[in-house]
């Protein structure tokens, strides 16, 4: 499905079943539609056999679009929402084991941590990990202004994304198994389970 | 009750209102095979001579009855050969079950004998697919197996069942509530809006044209959308699955559209001020290049896949739901409309075309394969239930054999699927036992599936198998021909004899050599209660016309020279 892509990101977000497998029917379905992921993270929600993700891709609102159609037509999948036509909130959180051998690069890092929503998580000799948070414009920011000191490892987990207001994203759904056996107990009178 | 994995999969199958499965046995799927002797009375199993048979044999059940077809194969080497009838089975949005044996739990990821990740290979080629872990959730997935392959865009659906659950027992309870999943709601109605939106453009439109696809039929609008081309006096043009959808006897149905379709189909296509999509999708065997596609055309697109909307063909009104249920919206607020001039302007390029039919050209001495199909249609009334393979003998059976009720054209469209049509034709047979069933196959593809010959003899299946034999893959020739300078690099094919291949399974068999043969060869494998198998020599270089090369404009289409201009 390939088509012309614009510079600007989208997000997509899914609320997609807990169960074994999901993540590779979606990534199947990316890799066969020839779909361009920029960023998916998935986790877990506040009710343990849904999971949310959060899907970043470099593409106009018509390509997102063909991206949520494909997604809501996987079963497993139960809702889908393209999220920038409303106001979100996205966080990126990013691990950065930065050089840390000499009073310079241990003042230019403090400093410039200073001036961003990053913490010093952990230091040694030789060496010292950087916590990032925000969104992935001043993530990024933040990472050029590093990388003079010398970045020796780095990771990042990709956005989340949660849109703003009572326009509430999430399902009632309890899980099937457990909709199947109340229906059977109540049918069966003995409450045994199927 | 308790039952082990192996009888709750037959009691699912009962419930379901399975009466017949195509299948092969081996080691992971024996305890099921073992538990189907106590059911043989109800649930008939069919022993295929190849796996591939056996998915394409559910695929044209289903295709002929509109109900959910099963087959049955063993884990490993039996599953993978399920995959080529999936794959056809999911671009042609057929409803099948497929069951398949897997090694016990604990050998899963061992690499243990016979162990195939089935779940994972046949992911992308299947609606969707399960691997039961626990005999306890046996039974409900196999009925929201069943619920997907048969709702919304129906397709095939594999479960995949460990030997250790085929053979562990627990209570049985068939889960009487209806399926419900969070995230499988296929749409239903239109909005009003859209409603309102297609009956504007429909009101607007001097030059519409309704392309009716496949879709139609599996929502049971035939009667829909002739109401709607009949009020609004709209010509209509069928994709190749969507043949039967619409009479093709009646005035306003102007025959096929695409790559080999009616020339009056695409030129009436490219010049109409409005398309009318029902069921179908836009693929590229019918639009040709999408950059000069219909360009003048505004689009009313309606099909249940929402993803569908918009993929190929930008929709000025998209509509995904149930066709039959958006029409009904639609039909009660259609105004009565006619297009005389439009119309006879089609009937210009249709009389162009007549004059160009290879049927009118004087040919001595050669068969024709449009002949022997057009034959066969005459001599069976056009009210067989013709299955056919692919290539150059499937187009012409398009062309020449025009179909009055649905589901009687069974073909693989969207796959394109050698060896699909004699296997689907030994399916549709025990889906409609009554009817008269034509397998039309070219000498390529009927040698990809000939051991089902065996199938159809143990079964005594009455499929009259017509093999187009030019000893040549035909329509890669027709190819060679047009793009590759003539060069037929392994085109040209060293048949067998296959009256005497048909003698040595025991099937009855005539050889047709001539013109003259043809209506007492038709006629005498119809006489027989049984398979039989007619061999037609045709001539060895014909040509499928009109032709769109992949890729060109669909006005663009290379045609067949009146008589004298050759």
């Amino acid at each position: 499905m390939a088509e012309t892509k614009t510079d600007n990101k989208m997000t997509v977000v899914a609320l997609v079943e807990n169960e074994p497998g999901v993540l590779n029917r979606i990534a199947s379905m990316f890799r066969r539609r020839a779909f361009n992921i920029d960023s998916l993270t998935v986790g877990r929600t506040h009710r343990p056999h849904i999971s949310r993700m959060t899907i970043r891709v470099v593409a106009g609102p018509e390509y997102a679009m063909k991206i949520a159609t494909n997604l809501q037509k996987l079963v497993n999948v139960i809702d889908v929402r393209v999220l920038d036509n409303e106001p979100h909130i996205e966080r990126d959180l990013a691990l950065i084991k930065v050089r840390n051998d000499d009073a310079d690069s241990r003042n230019t890092i403090t400093e410039i941590c200073d001036r961003y929503p990053a913490r010093i998580v952990d230091v040694g000799p030789e060496v010292a990990i950087i916590e990032m948070v925000g969104t992935e414009t001043i993530l990024e920011a933040f990472i050029e202004e590093v990388k003079p000191t010398g970045i020796v490892e780095m990771i990042r987990t990709g956005v989340v994304s949660m849109g703003r207001g009572t326009r509430i994203h999430d399902t009632n759904f309890i899980n099937r198994r457990a909709l199947v056996e109340a229906a059977s107990k109540a049918r069966s009178g003995n409450g045994r389970l199927v | 009750m308790r039952l082990k994995g192996s009888e709750i999969i037959m009691e699912c199958l009962l419930k379901e209102g399975v009466h017949v499965m195509f299948g092969y046995p081996g080691g992971a799927i024996l305890p099921t095979y073992d538990a189907m002797a106590k059911y043989d009375d109800r649930l008939h199993h069919v022993l295929v001579r190849h796996e591939q048979g056996a998915s394409h044999m559910a695929d044209g059940y289903a295709r002929a009855t509109g109900e959910v077809g099963v087959c049955i194969a063993t884990s490993g080497p039996g599953a993978t050969n399920l995959v080529t009838g999936l794959a056809t089975a999911m671009m042609d949005s057929s409803p099948i079950v497929a069951i398949t044996g897997q090694v016990p739990i604990p050998a899963i990821g061992s690499d243990a004998f016979q162990e195939t990740d089935v779940t994972g290979v046949t992911l992308p080629v299947t609606k969707h697919n399960y691997l039961v872990t626990d005999v306890r959730d046996l039974a409900y997935t196999i009925k929201e197996a069943f619920y997907i392959a048969r709702t919304g865009r129906p397709g095939p659906v594999l479960v995949d069942v460990p030997k250790d659950v085929q053979i562990a027992e627990t209570e049985f309870i068939y889960p009487e509530t209806d399926i419900v999943l969070p995230g499988y709601h296929p749409p239903s109605t239109a909005r009003e809006h859209e409603v309102e939106g297609a009956l504007r453009l429909i009101a607007e439109a001097e030059r519409p044209i309704i392309l009716a696809g496949h879709g139609i039929m599996m929502s049971g609008a035939m009667g829909e959308v002739r109401e709607l081309a009949e009020r609004a006096q709209i010509p209509a043009t069928l994709t190749l699955l969507g043949k039967g959808a619409l009479p093709e006897e009646h005035p306003l149905v102007i025959g096929m559209m695409g790559m080999h379709g009616e020339a009056c189909s695409n030129h009436a296509i490219q010049e109409a001020d409005l398309l009318i999509a029902l069921g179908m999708r836009f693929d590229d065997r019918v639009t040709g290049n999408l950059k000069t596609y219909a360009v003048n055309a505004r689009k009313i697109h309606i099909d249940i896949d929402r993803s569908e909307i918009n993929k190929n063909v930008k929709a000025d009104v998209g509509i995904a739901g149930d066709l039959k249920t958006v029409l009904n919206q639609l039909l009660p607020k259609l105004e009565r409309k006619s297009h005389p001039e439009w119309i006879g302007r089609i009937r210009d390029w249709q009389e162009d075309s007549s004059e160009r039919d290879i049927l009118n050209y004087e040919t001595p001495g050669k068969l024709l394969t449009a002949q022997v199909i057009n034959d066969i249609w005459r001599i069976t009334g056009g009210d067989a239930i013709t299955v056919t393979d692919v290539g150059q003998h499937q187009m012409l059976e398009a062309q020449y054999y025009p179909h009055q009720r649905p589901a009687t054209l069974l073909t693989s469209g969207g796959l394109g699927t050698m060896g699909f049509g004699f296997p689907a034709a030994i399916g549709a047979k025990f889906g409609k036992p009554d009817e008269e069933i034509w397998a039309i196959v070219g000498d390529g593809g009927f040698q990809m599936t000939l051991c089902e010959m065996a199938t159809a003899v143990q079964e005594n299946a009455n499929v009259n198998i017509a093999i187009i034999n030019n000893n040549f893959l035909g329509m890669v020739r027709q190819w060679q021909e047009l793009f590759f300078e003539k060069r037929y690099q392994a085109t040209p094919m060293v048949n067998p004899d296959f009256c005497k291949l048909a003698d040595a399974y025991g099937i009855p068999n005539r050889l047709v050599t001539q013109r003259e043969q043809v209506e007492d060869a038709v006629e005498y494998a119809r006489s027989i209660d049984g398979p039989t198998l007619i061999e037609f020599v045709v001539e060895k270089e014909e040509m499928v016309y009109p032709m769109v090369p992949a890729g060109a404009d669909l006005h663009d289409m290379k045609r067949r020279p009146k008589p004298g201009e050759a």
